[in-house]
């Protein structure tokens, strides 16, 4: 389960920083059929959260409406030097997790 | 009565008509205005919804429905007092209104989020946001969607 996560590296304390996710999954809707007419069934991601040291800084619902690949980017304030976790959760059970640490001087 | 070639026809074309509808009816599968609004009361309740402080970045035409660039930012300081506690953005002609939550908090710093979003057919997006006093304010932005994403058929 690949995901992409962009987080600086770096950063002064008191910055507001960029993180930007990518993660794949086909994000299938369950409204499509197949040539011969049975309902493909849904699959999606449903759940997003963004823990900074422990604290959830950002979380997000996704539907169907988002598309293949799910792509999200957000702001956080740079408090300290730590550890950024990622999960996605989503139908039949989907999990998927990613981490990245950033240093604050 | 003998069945002339006329009557004959007419009944054939019928029966084709018929058979062909159930085919032509299950296909839009569409959201109706009715529905975006039942899914933003679901989000807002019975609060009044605000024009203004919300942006609403994306392509007025898009080529492939598939994957629309998409962002949201609100006018906010982002402290403890005034922050934007959720933005919520919906569509009004997919098969389902919802496009996604997304939560923030004073620790975000700045309430701007991106995402890649699909879109059925050419029609509004609207993105709301609630503040941290629970008020609530809304923008709407029209897309001209040429290849539409959702419905196709799976090969």
């Amino acid at each position: 389960m690949a995901a992409l996560v962009n987080v600086p590296a770096r950063a002064k304390r008191g910055d507001v920083i960029e993180i930007r996710t990518l993660t794949s999954h086909i994000m299938e809707t369950g409204f499509r059929h197949t040539a011969d007419g049975k309902l493909v069934p849904r699959d999606i991601i449903t759940g997003f959260t963004c823990r900074y040291n422990g604290a959830e800084i950002f979380r997000a619902d996704l539907f169907p409406a988002i598309a293949a690949n799910p792509y999200l980017s957000f702001f956080t304030i740079a408090k300290e030097s730590g550890k950024f976790e990622f999960e996605w959760i989503g139908d039949n059970g989907y999990s998927s997790t990613a981490s990245a640490s950033i240093t604050v001087e | 009565m003998p069945t002339t070639r006329r009557q004959f026809l007419n009944l054939a074309g019928g029966v084709t008509v018929v058979g062909a509808i159930p085919i032509v009816t299950l296909r839009p599968l569409r959201a109706t205005p009715a529905m975006l609004n039942t899914a933003v009361r679901n989000v807002v309740g019975e609060a009044q919804i605000r024009t203004g402080k919300v942006k609403l970045d994306i392509p007025p035409l898009v080529e492939n429905g598939n994957t629309v660039p998409m962002t949201v930012t609100v006018a906010s300081p982002m402290t403890a007092d005034d922050h934007v506690k959720s933005i919520h953005v919906f569509n009004e002609k997919n098969p389902q209104p919802n496009i996604g939550n997304f939560y923030l908090n004073p620790a975000s710093g700045r309430a701007q989020i991106s995402t890649r979003i699909r879109l059925a057919d050419t029609q509004k997006v609207i993105a709301i946001a609630r503040l941290s006093d629970d008020t609530f304010w809304q923008v709407a932005a029209d897309v001209v969607v040429t290849l539409a994403a959702c419905t196709e058929e799976m090969n």
